[in-house]
């Protein structure tokens, strides 16, 4: 089917403004890459002595708008996002760029077998793709790997698939945010 | 949500083109990802700039969460104490009698214990520490245990000098920029620590175990002598650490040593020192392979 470029005023969705506002194309493209990088530095700002305690937000919040919003992130887009990551993790510089880009590619493959998914499924590939990110994570961190560091990744895990729904409403609001039509034409 | 319509290459070339590039360039960064990956693994030190860079940004900001965490820290104490304030009251004045007895008898050892070092002709040195700062930071997602405090290179911090608390030691600077470093955890799986009993002369490795305990190795096979309960401090081999600072307590008891817990908990610590490196000479030749060569000059000396 093909839409038309610009509905009519009645039917356009993401706020209600006047009829002489429009979305702002700065804000549509770049809310998505400033809330990934912000959830990337957040847990840098928690002290976990123990165990990884702190869910993975910014791969978290990469994988929900991957999720959410498809086609909206070029392919390519794990590398910078992993990057800058990779800044605060903690982890081995290049582990994020090549598991945000394994990602990518991996979503994309399973997009094309099942184009049309619900919440729960979209709960369910998020989960999968948690579990199997922390767990490559921790194989890569460099660290001596023994079962002892694999089970206290057990909170963490859980943690994060648990949280998933919690961040996607906020990418949801985000990107009502992203839409809403806030410039005004002259 | 469904991919939108236009994400279809159908039979248009320049679609099938486009998401051919899209799938050859995210190849290409994930084999980008996998180098550096490699290279850090291999040169650990290799994207130590970049990173110091982006934890300067985020330290102003690790400054302020850490004031608030001591803050919030304090209230849930206050508040926790009011339930049990009585029976609490008079047990800790019976602990403080006795804590005051000891204290005396501590005086007199250490005033024993100056006399016998002036005896012998030793010197007794204070080491001071080089910065105080907070623990602004931690790789709180990653299977690696590291904090960020706020001092760095303009300060004086140089890479291997302890971290301390009140409580004991909480681990090395493993890099530094210039006003923010990297500190190496206890707890992390590739942090070794020489320790010994407190009570005695038991040496022993203290290894992190990634699930906030430590190892305890002992040197010497043989019978395990070790309680649960026993204290272990820094014994100074290495050159990095002074003896007899606080580590950990033993907890449970394994074949080849124990498992402990630490004594200083760095989520509960306020403020943290950064000490020098308590044998430099001693840490410079541990770096000496046993088939290096002396130079000419060196010979000469």
């Amino acid at each position: 089917m093909i839409d038309r470029l610009d509905p009519p005023v009645r039917q356009r969705a993401y706020g209600r403004g006047g009829i002489n506002r429009v979305e702002s194309p700065l804000r549509a493209n770049s809310v998505p890459y400033i809330s990934i990088a912000f959830g990337s530095m957040l847990p840098f700002l928690l002290i976990a002595d123990v165990m990884p305690i702190a869910p993975p937000l910014g791969f978290i919040l990469f994988l929900g708008w991957r999720l959410m919003r498809p086609g909206l992130m070029p392919l390519w887009a794990g590398v910078p996002l992993g990057a800058f990551d990779d800044l605060f993790s903690g982890q081995p510089f290049g582990s994020a760029i090549l598991l945000f880009s394994l990602t990518m590619i991996a979503l994309e493959i399973v997009e094309t077998r099942f184009p049309w998914r619900g919440f729960w499924q979209d709960w369910f590939t998020a989960g999968l793709a948690i579990v199997i990110y922390i767990l490559a994570a921790i194989t890569v961190s460099g660290a001596t790997l023994s079962a002892h560091l694999f089970i206290a990744a057990i909170p963490q895990i859980l943690l994060a698939i648990l949280l998933y729904p919690l961040f996607a409403r906020i990418i949801a609001w985000l990107d009502r945010f992203r839409l809403s039509r806030t410039r005004r034409i002259e | 949500m469904a991919p939108p319509s236009s994400r279809r290459s159908g039979f248009s070339r320049k679609q099938q083109y486009s998401v051919f590039t899209g799938y050859l360039l995210a190849t290409l960064g994930a084999l980008l990802g996998l180098a550096l990956l490699a290279l850090s693994l291999w040169q650990p030190g290799a994207m130590q700039p970049l990173r110091g860079g982006a934890s300067e940004i985020v330290t102003p900001a690790g400054e302020a969460s850490a004031t608030i965490r001591a803050g919030r820290n304090n209230a849930a104490e206050s508040i926790a104490g009011y339930w049990d304030a009585a029976s609490q009251n008079a047990q800790l004045r019976r602990e403080v009698e006795v804590a005051r007895i000891r204290l005396a008898e501590a005086e007199a050892v250490e005033a024993e214990n100056r006399r016998l070092k002036a005896l012998l002709g030793l010197s007794t040195e204070e080491t001071t520490p080089i910065a105080t700062t907070r623990l602004v930071g931690s790789s709180a997602s990653s299977a690696r245990r590291f904090a960020y405090i706020g001092v760095g290179a303009v300060e004086g911090v140089e890479i291997g000098m302890p971290v301390h608390s009140e409580r004991g030691v909480i681990g090395r600077v493993l890099e530094t920029a210039r006003s923010s470093s990297r500190v190496l955890l206890l707890t992390d799986t590739e942090s070794v620590l020489p320790v010994r009993r407190a009570s005695d002369q038991t040496v022993a490795f203290a290894e992190g175990r990634g699930d906030g305990l430590l190892r305890i190795r002992l040197i010497n096979l043989g019978l395990n002598p070790l309680d649960v309960g026993d204290v272990f401090v820094t014994s100074g081999a290495g050159g990095y650490y002074r003896p007899g600072v606080a580590v950990a307590v033993l907890s449970e008891l394994t074949p080849d040593g124990g498992i402990a817990q630490l004594i200083a908990d760095p989520s509960a610590t306020n403020y943290v020192n950064v000490e020098p490196i308590y044998e430099p000479l001693a840490v410079e030749a541990s770096g000496v392979n046993a088939r290096d060569e002396l130079t000419q000059a060196e010979l000469e000396d």
